[in-house]
């Protein structure tokens, strides 16, 4: 008897169990919102996200892979224009441009090597940290310096951007090249030097159904644009 | 090279203390009950547990050495062969060099185990795995040679022929033998001398004879049980050193060579009058000593031979055994065990 | 063994074996067969399989030169605050990678509490991968010398062997097979390890760019079918060296 009573139990669990992981397939609950963003918008974002938003940050790439394979994402915000185009088909319209960033090199505060220009992190003694080139901010650091003519030999090339402002953040590295809103978000622990004639990036936003549209447009919306000010973006 | 130990260990609430000396030569069988600290002296001896105290061997002062900067072997119960070398390996495992595995094998032939020496220890009988750790110890020459109930893991058909062999080599070895036992035959047939330990101190120095005729302890008086005849075998009797003659089922080894009579004092019965029953061997004698021990009666008997005999308490009132009383001793030939010495 | 399983116990099993499997299997069957040659000599692939072998095989040296005599003493040798020890060993295997790599940055960074000056390099890979594998080695070896009976060592040393030919001639041979196994698991994790890596490695490619790392980046930037390819890479190798161990695995039979 108790044996019995003891697979049902079990039955019980296990169909629970999967009916749960087949219903989170859909959507969000009812009145959750789920946005899939690119790390540089990870504070900003924070900020403007009102009750009910849960959000994924991580590189740009990642989170397109991840709506292809089925994650349950309302929003998508990319840092590029290139990336979003291959959900294209999943989005409601078309993606809208909502702020810029551009890039600054960090370094520890004070700036004690006084690293300035871009070539400046090309003296070997300069432990310098990238991103890597799969990554938007990578692409960008690339071009930037191949715009400048100058050879880094960075000692890493981190998965994402914010893991370069932390090793230069620890003093791992003594300089790296992430985006003005990373370098604002770190405060006083660094100091950053803007870039010359720097790429921007170019940070599209997009709804995947009916539901992520009310943070779209928050987003675009004056409140919205305020609150990416005040973390360092650019207006569009 | 003569051994001298006055050794104390302290293991918790146990303590250790025990001063010794032995000859070259000398066998000394290690007797007493769980606990006493029989092995805990060997491994003290060996350096394999901390103690405190004086141990030399010959002129050398060892007390500070490591095990293996000791003139000493030990050989634990059931040996402990490396399960992972075979036999002629194991042997030669303490000596190193060329002339080990050659040495190793002239020992194993000598103890008949030349079709075994490339066996594993787990392929080995039993009474073929205690000859190869005898071997193993024994190949180093060691000063003093330390066997920890080297029959315990033998059966009972198998010691008999294994006690000859150790026997055998215990005596062309000429250093120290310690031999820790629980079987009062092995402390008969092997030693010269039982020291008994009671809770890590001495209780008893002295022959096997003196001790199982004169035992200080009741656990030593319990233990021995044994009534030990020298004699010459005759066919298949024992002509007594002290008189008297005993029927033994089985025919002696060598049929007139040295012997020793083993009789358990439990298998000794008593009677008033000349039993005519199946014993072989019935003799008469006048009642010495009565010294119970529980439900049990040991007692002390002349004749020709003297002996010791265990009765129930029931039995001496019944019969009227007291001091002084004659009575007949009777033991049947199955009870006599012959040991060639 | 030619008794038949009680039927729950073998449906169980079933589902426990289906489990681990299926994904292998998914993995296989989605790869790109027809590009894969291509995909896994590539020079990228080829010199992040070159440095996860190297590290792997780096970080096993490490663990065996320093875990062995730690479980020697852990399973031979009673010392003030040895619970304490222990404990710490494990800790590990119980902490998230990224956790252990930020740890080890913060202990042997440039600004560490004893700076290495490893960072990103090789070495620091090798560091990360051990601090993750040593716990598996230290076990397992610890697990082994305990149920090792101590007489073989005590016999050893009244047959003339000091300490170090009596580990080298008696304890290592006896508790080889839990020390291959230790080993296996050891190496297997440490080639397989991500977080720790990239927190305190970093990712440069030919010098800290494991396999794994490049799988993970393949995938990052649009490439799924070198990453797959690479994945079945890191499988395959994974398994001819752990069946080079065959038959090691068990627990010493002695």
């Amino acid at each position: 008897m108790n044996r019995l009573r003891g697979l049902r139990a079990a039955v019980a669990a296990t169909t629970v169990f999967l009916v749960s992981a087949c219903a989170g397939g859909s959507a969000g609950s009812a009145g959750s919102v789920t946005v899939f963003a690119a790390a540089s918008l990870t504070d900003a974002f924070n900020a403007i996200g009102a009750a009910h938003t849960k959000f994924s940050f991580a590189g740009s790439q990642v989170l397109v892979q991840q709506i292809q394979d089925g994650a349950p994402a309302d929003v998508l915000a990319t840092a590029d224009t290139i990336t979003i185009g291959q959900v294209s088909d999943q989005l409601e319209s078309a993606p809208q441009t909502f702020a810029r960033n551009t890039l600054v090199i960090v370094t520890a505060p004070g700036n004690p090597q006084h690293l300035t220009t871009l070539a400046d992190l090309a003296e070997p003694k300069v432990q310098v940290v990238l991103a890597d080139p799969s990554v938007p901010a990578g692409k960008y650091a690339a071009q930037a310096l191949h715009d400048a003519h100058v050879t880094v030999h960075p000692r890493s090339l981190e998965i994402d951007v914010r893991s370069v402002l932390t090793k230069v953040e620890v003093g791992e590295a003594d300089a790296g090249i992430v985006y003005v809103t990373d370098a604002m978000s770190a405060g006083a622990k660094v100091s950053s030097t803007p870039i010359a004639n720097s790429p921007v990036a170019t940070y599209q936003i997009g709804a995947l159904d009916k539901q992520g549209e009310a943070f779209v447009t928050e987003v675009l919306s004056p409140a919205g644009q305020a609150v990416l000010h005040r973390y360092g973006f650019l207006s569009p | 090279m003569t051994l001298h130990c006055a050794v104390q260990a302290v293991r918790g609430e146990f303590t250790l203390d025990v001063t010794l000396d032995a000859a070259p030569g000398e066998v000394v069988a290690v007797v007493g009950p769980n606990g006493a600290g029989k092995s805990t002296l060997l491994r003290s001896l060996a350096g394999l547990d901390a103690c405190t105290g004086d141990i030399s061997v010959g002129d050398m002062d060892i007390g500070g050495l490591a095990p293996h900067q000791r003139p000493v072997a030990w050989v634990p119960q059931d040996g402990a062969l490396f399960p992972h070398l075979s036999a002629i390996d194991n042997v030669a495992f303490g000596i190193g060099g060329r002339r080990g595995r050659p040495e190793a094998a002239r020992w194993l032939s000598l103890l008949g185990l030349k079709e075994h020496i490339h066996k594993r220890p787990r392929q080995l009988s039993g009474g073929q795995a205690q000859r190869v750790a005898l071997a193993r110890a024994l190949v180093r020459r060691p000063a003093l040679l330390l066997l920890d109930e080297p029959m315990a893991a033998l059966d009972v058909a198998t010691r008999t022929e294994a006690r000859r062999t150790l026997r055998q080599h215990l005596a062309s070895y000429g250093g120290v033998t310690l031999l820790v036992t629980h079987d009062p035959v092995d402390a008969a047939t092997l030693a010269s001398r039982v020291v008994a330990l009671d809770a890590g101190r001495i209780v008893q120095d002295a022959s096997p004879a003196h001790v199982a005729r004169a035992p200080r302890t009741p656990w030593l008086a319990d233990w021995m049980g044994l009534n030990a005849f020298r004699g010459r075998a005759s066919g298949q009797a024992v002509d007594l050193d002290s008189g008297g003659r005993l029927v033994a089922a089985d025919a002696p080894l060598d049929p007139a060579g040295e012997v020793l009579a083993v009789v358990p004092a439990h298998a000794v019965t008593l009677s008033r009058v000349q039993p005519h029953g199946s014993a072989r061997n019935t003799w008469p004698v006048v009642v010495r000593e009565l010294v119970a021990t529980g439900s049990r009666v040991r007692i002390r008997c002349d004749g020709h031979p003297a002996v010791v005999a265990e009765v129930t308490a029931d039995a001496v009132a019944d019969l009227g055994l007291a001091e002084g009383v004659d009575a007949w001793a009777s033991t049947k030939a199955t009870e006599v065990t012959v040991v060639p010495l | 063994m030619t008794r038949r399983p009680p039927i729950s116990l073998a449906v169980a099993a079933t589902v426990g074996v289906a489990f681990l499997v299926l994904p292998l299997v998914g993995l296989l069957v989605k790869a790109p067969w027809s590009d894969l040659p291509s995909l896994v000599t590539s020079p990228e692939a080829r010199t992040a399989l070159r440095l996860s072998l190297e590290c792997s095989f780096g970080a096993l040296a490490l663990a065996l030169i320093t875990g062995v005599p730690l479980a020697w003493l852990l399973a031979r040798r009673d010392f003030p605050g040895k619970a304490l020890v222990r404990a710490l060993v494990t800790v590990p295997l119980v902490l998230p990678p990224v956790v252990g790599g930020v740890a080890l940055l913060f202990a042997f960074g440039r600004r560490g509490i004893f700076p290495l000056h490893i960072a990103f390099t090789t070495w620091a890979a090798i560091a990360a991968e051990a601090f993750v594998a040593m716990p598996f080695l230290v076990l397992a070896v610890e697990g082994a010398l305990t149920s090792l009976d101590q007489r073989y060592e005590d016999v050893a040393g009244t047959l003339g062997a000091g300490p170090l030919t009596t580990f080298r001639r008696v304890t290592l041979p006896l508790v080889g097979p839990g020390l291959a196994a230790g080993a296996a698991l050891a190496w297997a994790r440490a080639l397989g390890e991500f977080g720790a890596t990239i927190t305190f490695a970093g990712n440069l490619p030919g010098s800290t760019q494991t396999l794994p790392l490049h799988v993970y980046l393949q995938l990052q930037s649009g490439h799924p079918d070198a990453a797959v390819a690479a994945s079945v890479l890191m499988l395959a190798v994974s398994i001819l060296v752990l069946v080079a161990l065959r038959g090691r695995w068990r627990v010493s039979r002695s």
